[in-house]
């Protein structure tokens, strides 16, 4: 698990002099950035565990992506809410009963109404508590910053990690079962040809070996990744 | 006020805890039923797809009430428990932790276009968690009509795939008795040589790779659930009938 950065609260602090509009340049980054410029899997280098778990195939890897941006949008919205009255030295733990709670909302609401959706993600629900992102965006911005503030990064950073999710399950499922979403791509006659599926694709060491491929792609297209010297 | 005093920490914390379980409880319990319906109706649903019943899960339990015939709680000598409903009181997870003669074993007995069929539930364990399933048996209590797997957790795209069609296919056909009349099971088999399980009368259908543990829990799973109902499937017709 990496830890966030600084155990300080952040320093920026949003005094609102006149009404912020919505979708303001500001906000529209707090959205946009976490894609690419500060992608929590490939900059933040959080929430990799369940990068590696469930990118076996794309299915779970979106359903996966839809839980987690709900997670991380009510969380972020509580924890922003609570703000001032969370107790300092007790912050962590408050961080992950609220998140814990979610999840484990989410998944009876899944249970009851939707049942097959639930079988899919059985255990990977789970898995959202320990994803270091939720508790890493809370500590690291939802301590210090308004609620609709909040809500954004929520999304931004979930969607952001769903992104690398379903782009590193693209690759495993594509040369690992020949599918995509559970549909055969790869037709039989190449199969007749000799060409086979790369069983390999299917375990976890492939998936750090297809991040860090992603990871290298990113750097060496986005300048304000290029680390000086 | 001082966020920092231990008064309000530990009022915090205590409010926190207050609110979050009645949260919880109040979710759990007004969905309880609905979740309760669903795994019921699931239930329904695999047994009838191991005689070749598919339906969705609304459907699942008219057709389960038309083609089920019987629902019998089986003792370890093979008679029938009355007392027990194999369907409702029976919880396999925790039954099978009990020991044989306390033990009953469920068995739905199907009525489908004048020929009959036997479900026995299964429950295992696989890698990482339980797995389960159903196996329907054809009116010679031998051959394989149909299997349903699930699972807890198994591994996506090596032991999930207990789950997909392709992998319960390959038991339909397939005999649980060897020919001198012994109980042998279903083996999944890495070295049967029979990738696409013509040979019906090897007890063996082709492994997954990559699946190794999953797949010899399903073989003991089999064979482990099955032994317990050797005297009833052995018994004949009019034994059974002085059985009930």
């Amino acid at each position: 698990m990496s830890k966030p950065k600084s155990n300080k609260k952040p320093a920026i602090f949003f005094v609102a002099k006149e009404r912020e509009p919505l979708f303001s340049k500001k906000n529209r980054g707090l959205l946009k950035d976490p894609l690419d410029d500060n992608n929590p899997i490939t900059v933040q280098v959080l929430g990799i565990c369940s990068a590696l778990a469930i990118t076996v195939q794309l299915k779970p890897a979106v359903v996966m992506t839809l839980s987690v941006i709900a997670v991380m949008a009510a969380s972020n919205v509580i924890v922003s809410l609570l703000r001032n009255a969370i107790p300092n030295r007790i912050r962590i733990i408050v961080q992950l009963v609220v998140v814990a709670s979610m999840v484990i909302l989410v998944d009876q609401v899944l249970r009851a109404y939707a049942y097959d959706v639930s079988k899919q993600l059985s255990i990977f629900i789970g898995l959202i508590i320990t994803n270091c992102i939720v508790m890493g965006r809370l500590e690291a911005f939802a301590l210090g910053n308004g609620v609709w503030k909040s809500f954004l990064d929520g999304v931004g950073n979930a969607a952001g990690y769903g992104f690398m999710l379903i782009l590193v399950a693209f690759f495993r499922e594509l040369f690992g079962s020949g599918k995509l979403y559970g549909y055969q791509v790869i037709p039989d006659s190449i199969y007749e040809m000799g060409y086979e599926n790369n069983g390999l694709m299917l375990l976890s060491p492939m998936a750090l070996i297809t991040l860090g491929i992603i990871i290298w792609v990113q750097r060496a297209r986005n300048r304000k990744l290029i680390e000086k010297n | 006020m001082n966020r920092d005093s231990n008064g309000y920490t530990f009022g915090f914390a205590a409010a926190m805890v207050l609110v979050v379980a009645s949260v919880l409880a109040f979710t759990a319990s007004s969905l309880k039923d609905l979740q309760a319906e669903n795994v019921r109706k699931e239930k329904m649903q695999n047994i009838l797809s191991t005689i070749g019943i598919e339906t969705d899960r609304e459907g699942a339990e008219k057709l389960f009430n038309d083609y089920i015939v019987e629902q019998l709680a089986l003792r370890n000598d093979g008679s029938v428990d009355e007392t027990v409903d194999a369907f409702s009181d029976i919880e396999l997870a925790r039954e099978v932790k009990k020991d044989a003669e306390t033990q009953r074993f469920p068995i739905y007995v199907a009525s489908v276009d004048e020929a009959t069929y036997y479900i026995i539930p299964l429950y295992g364990a696989g890698l990482w968690n339980a797995i389960w399933g159903y196996i329907a048996l054809d009116e010679d209590r031998n051959t394989i009509k149909g299997a349903v797997f699930d699972h807890q957790g198994e591994t996506a795209g090596l032991g999930a795939e207990i789950t997909q069609q392709w992998f319960m296919d390959r038991f339909v056909g397939e005999k649980i008795f060897d020919m001198s009349g012994d109980l042998v099971g279903i083996r999944v088999s890495k070295t049967n040589n029979d990738p696409n399980d013509i040979d019906k009368d090897d007890h063996e259908v082709d492994a997954i790779s990559g699946a190794t543990i999953t797949g010899d829990g399903v073989s003991d799973m089999i064979i482990e659930r099955l032994q317990h109902y050797l005297s009833y499937l052995k018994a004949t017709p009019a034994d059974l009938a002085y059985n009930n």
